[in-house]
């Protein structure tokens, strides 16, 4: 009775971080309405602003904490972007790295208590992810011309398997914008999920907590590894596609 | 004690679990990129750091899959 009780009192549904409430009021949706989403995704824009433009102005040769910060991920951006797209695809740097930006801080401030995951709903990652798409092709087409059917057509394979490999490069290709997005959402959702999860047990538990809460550390620290891997992951993939639309020879 | 519920939802359920092996898969999958990742590694390394790239995008595309089971799960059990 009584662990019945305390099991009512905590009761968190692990999804439940992720409803999309109104700002002010309790009205109807609209697209105008400002939500938590609309919130969080401000702060990380903000956030954003603060590391690169607040964090650099003191230009010193000698960088200070956030300058030091902010280069190392500059550099980091701009060298993954030259080894894998070369020296055309630099054109494209401020893109990939807003990009980087934005999901690397959007995905970590998801990770502080009572606050709200933008990139965990497919809304948002399919918006970003069919950006890439439609901008890759375009770019492609743009920079080759037709040239950049033969993306499809594998000149190195044995002639008779050709017209196979293109139905597969083609129907890969289009899958490309749904397994960028849902990539991105899914690890998300995922892994908070996972900490509400534990969260929960501990609530249920009461003061004699302490495995669970051990364990939402260890989550917690997989968590961080994980939102910082998916930032670059979904960057490099990026990088990958613009590859592809740059240089279409195989 | 009679049992109650509805038979849709009992499906659904047990459906969104099985959908859940498909995870295991993934896992196997990203296992084999970085093990194999590794003992190439560990034999040359001084061409590790230039592939550690490639390994990411082999990890996020056999992950991708993983997540596509995770995504079938959730849609049985809260889309229906």
């Amino acid at each position: 009775m009584a662990a019945e009780e305390a099991a009512s009192g905590f009761n968190i549904h692990p999804m439940d971080q992720f409803v999309i409430k109104p700002l002010f009021g309790q009205g109807p949706i609209e697209w105008y309405t400002p939500t938590n989403a609309t919130l969080w995704m401000g702060i990380a824009v903000l956030a954003v602003i603060a590391l690169l433009v607040m964090g650099t102005r003191g230009r010193a040769i000698v960088p200070s904490r956030s300058q030091s910060i902010a280069e190392e991920i500059y550099g980091f951006v701009y060298k993954m972007t030259e080894d894998i797209a070369g020296k055309e695809g630099l054109k494209y740097f401020p893109y990939i790295m807003t990009l980087f930006m934005f999901i690397v801080l959007a995905n970590l401030l998801g990770l502080l208590p009572m606050s709200f995951t933008t990139t965990s709903h497919i809304a948002v990652t399919a918006t970003m992810a069919m950006a890439v798409f439609v901008a890759v092709t375009i770019i492609g087409f743009v920079k080759n011309g037709m040239k950049f059917l033969s993306l499809f057509w594998i000149s190195s394979a044995p002639l008779p398997l050709r017209p196979i490999l293109a139905i597969i490069e083609i129907i890969s290709y289009f899958v490309r914008p749904v397994s960028h997005s849902i990539r991105l959402a899914g690890n998300m959702m995922a892994g908070h999920a996972v900490i509400k999860v534990f969260a929960g047990f501990a609530g249920a538990l009461g003061v004699g907590a302490v495995a669970p809460i051990v364990a939402i550390m260890a989550v917690y620290g997989l968590e961080m590894l994980v939102t910082v891997i998916q930032a670059y992951v979904f960057t490099i993939l990026t990088v990958v596609y613009l590859n592809d639309a740059l240089h279409p020879a195989h | 004690m009679a049992v109650e519920g509805d038979l849709v939802q009992m499906g659904a359920l047990i459906g969104a679990g099985l959908a859940c092996t498909g995870m295991g898969g993934a896992a196997v999958g990203v296992g084999h990129v970085v093990g194999n990742y590794l003992s190439g590694a560990l034999r040359n390394p001084s061409a590790a750091g230039g592939q550690t790239a490639t390994m990411f995008i082999g990890i996020a595309f056999s992950e991708a899959l993983g997540i596509f089971s995770f995504l079938v799960a959730l849609l049985l059990m809260y889309a229906q």
